[in-house]
């Protein structure tokens, strides 16, 4: 696929997501709009999967460890073509297969369950090492939040999987600044990012987030890289995309309500035009 | 009993982690630098590779295992109750038991028979948080023999399974040819009319030697041997509170949530019957060699005679 597609894609995504979030009346859009570069490469471009057998042996896996933007990924999926478009708007609702936070055991193309933050990356080292274990070619992806790494248990993922040189992981840090309380420097620092995960033994790599020449960089190199995981540290704007939602921390977890939802469309709507 | 053969049942499950490699050639260990001590060591000496040692990290190594068991794996988690059942208890709801994923969990070094080491080591808290769990087998057998069988039992069930093991060497009662464990099904060892004993791991031995205590004083208990706390062989206990009336609980766990509660819980919609709850009371355990702690805490043969001959005469 090449940038213009992706881009389309993702803006698709996006509007997938706010349609999501809107239908529910609750959820997190905001750090699920800084994730759907990111997410539109895994699915589109980086990683094996096929959505006609979502469960085949050698794909690829992606964990989502920042389990509260589901809506990115349920509308990555549906865009996918993991399941149809139209339930995306059933998120949330009494008796959906889309629970609020991920769930492996009912939605096609979920490879572990999340929600409780700095779980999912230690289930993405188990998968892993698991390949590791059966010389099995498949990687491993998860994606994290930059505030969710103030989780101890995410430095405990980090330390074992850089003493076992898992080079078939790769962790990506949504680092869009921003957590529910307000700026992540305030809250309580995680900075420096990247020296923390050197110093754990990953080979770190900072990008724009947003930027698919070097999110593909990146991937690239990640994949060339022998004897060591990668994390790749991704500089995003959370609610990106939708303009009255970029870089606001109070976006993290409410929906937009009817009149609001009109406008994010449209600001899609206008980038999509733009992508033609 | 002195001349009873005993072993500690954590060491049954490193035997038996050992034994069923070659069976089942996607059982993986993992330990958190507690390998000597929950005996893992036994299959890690043997099968090195499928040995993974993940550090003093118990919450991540709860999600490596399921991660591990998304892909086809079996692991067996081990360490001690406390950090299994209680500092990673989040993880194992959330990342093992909501997927519902095949992990088992070996905990070694349950109740107030961890001794010397005292309270911050003593879980006498786990059968209650991994009962309250949906989905989640919880075992505690009592012996070697039961054990190994348990360990056996996991290996066959799809889905999690958390099981208790002692590091106190404890008699082996389950020595005999028509032995059979069957996961959820309760273990009639002695037959009673005056009263019921139902009693869950190392309080299993004890409890037959109490029981054969009251005998002398003819008071004839009927003794079960629950060695699944859920699901609870709902049936057995039934029919045992109809048939003796009173009914008492032998465990070394809090009498908060353990089987004593699990008992409660079904008699007291089935069939109401007075029950009496041996445990630990509500307390947190202390320093001292185990056989003494289990005596001072009333939890050996003779305190649970005297509370038993006292129930039986209210």
């Amino acid at each position: 696929m090449d940038t213009l597609a992706l881009k389309k894609t993702a803006n698709e995504i996006r509007k997938g997501i706010v349609t999501a979030v809107h239908s529910a009346k609750s959820g997190h859009p905001g750090g699920s709009l800084s994730a759907a570069d990111i997410l539109t490469y895994l699915y589109f471009e980086e990683m094996n999967v096929d959505p006609k057998d979502p469960k085949k042996a050698d794909r690829d896996r992606f964990v989502l460890s920042k389990g509260h933007i589901a809506p990115a990924l349920y509308a990555t999926l549906a865009e996918k073509g993991y399941f149809p478009k139209e339930d995306l708007k059933t998120l949330r609702h009494v008796g959906s297969y889309l629970q609020g936070h991920p769930d492996m055991k009912h939605i096609p193309g979920v490879d572990m369950s999340s929600g409780s933050l700095g779980q999912g990356i230690s289930a993405a080292v188990g998968m892993a090492l698991s390949a590791k274990l059966d010389n099995a070619d498949y990687r491993t992806y998860t994606l994290l939040g930059d505030g969710e790494i103030q989780e101890g248990q995410v430095w405990e993922a980090a330390m074992f999987a850089g003493a076992r040189k898992l080079d078939n992981l790769v962790v990506i840090v949504d680092n869009n600044g921003l957590q529910i309380d307000g700026d992540i420097a305030d809250v309580c620092s995680p900075y420096p990012i990247a020296e923390k995960f050197k110093a754990f033994n990953f080979n770190v790599m900072e990008i724009d987030a947003h930027d698919f020449d070097q999110i593909a960089d990146a991937f690239k190199k990640a994949r060339a890289t022998k004897g060591m995981p990668t994390a790749i540290i991704a500089k995003s704007i959370k609610g990106k995309g939708v303009s009255f939602m970029e870089n606001q921390a109070s976006w993290h977890g409410s929906a937009p309500n009817d009149e609001q939802y009109a406008q994010a469309m449209a600001d899609l709507d206008k980038i999509g035009e733009s992508l033609k | 009993m002195a001349d009873v053969k005993k072993i500690a049942t954590r060491e049954s499950y490193g035997n038996a982690l050992k034994e069923y490699a070659e069976e089942y050639p996607n059982l993986v260990v993992l330990d958190a630098d507690l390998a000597a001590a929950t005996k893992t060591a036994i299959f890690k000496k043997a099968y090195p590779d499928r040995h993974i040692d993940c550090g003093i990290a118990e919450c991540d190594m709860m999600g490596i295992a399921a991660g591990l068991a998304t892909t086809g794996k079996i692991p067996f988690v081990s360490s001690f109750a406390m950090f299994a059942a209680g500092r990673a208890f989040e993880q194992v709801r959330n990342s093992i038991a909501y997927p519902h994923l095949n992990v088992k969990i070996g905990a070694t070094h349950a109740g107030i028979s961890v001794g010397e080491d005292g309270a911050t080591h003593q879980c006498c808290e786990d059968l209650a948080l991994m009962r309250t769990i949906p989905g989640m087998i919880v075992m505690n057998p009592s012996d070697d023999v039961e054990a190994k069988a348990a360990v056996k039992a996991a290996l066959d069930h799809d889905g999690p399974v958390y099981i208790r093991f002692g590091r106190l060497a404890v008699p082996v009662i389950n020595d005999r040819p028509d032995y059979k464990f069957e996961m959820g099904k309760g273990v009639v060892l002695r037959e009673g009319k005056d009263v019921t004993i139902i009693a869950t791991g190392l309080e299993v031995g004890e409890s037959l030697e109490a029981a054969e205590k009251l005998a002398a004083d003819g008071i004839f208990a009927k003794v079960i041997n629950i060695h699944t706390i859920k699901p609870l062989d709902e049936d057995l206990v039934v029919a045992a509170a109809k048939e003796t009336g009173k009914v008492v609980t032998v465990e070394e766990h809090s009498v908060i949530g353990g089987l004593g509660s699990a008992v409660c819980d079904c008699l007291s919609a089935k069939a109401p019957t007075k029950v009496m709850k041996i445990g630990v009371n509500d307390t947190f355990g202390e320093s001292g060699p185990a056989v003494e702690l289990i005596k001072k805490y009333g939890l050996d043969a003779d305190s649970i005679y005297a509370k038993v001959k006292a129930f039986v005469a209210e």
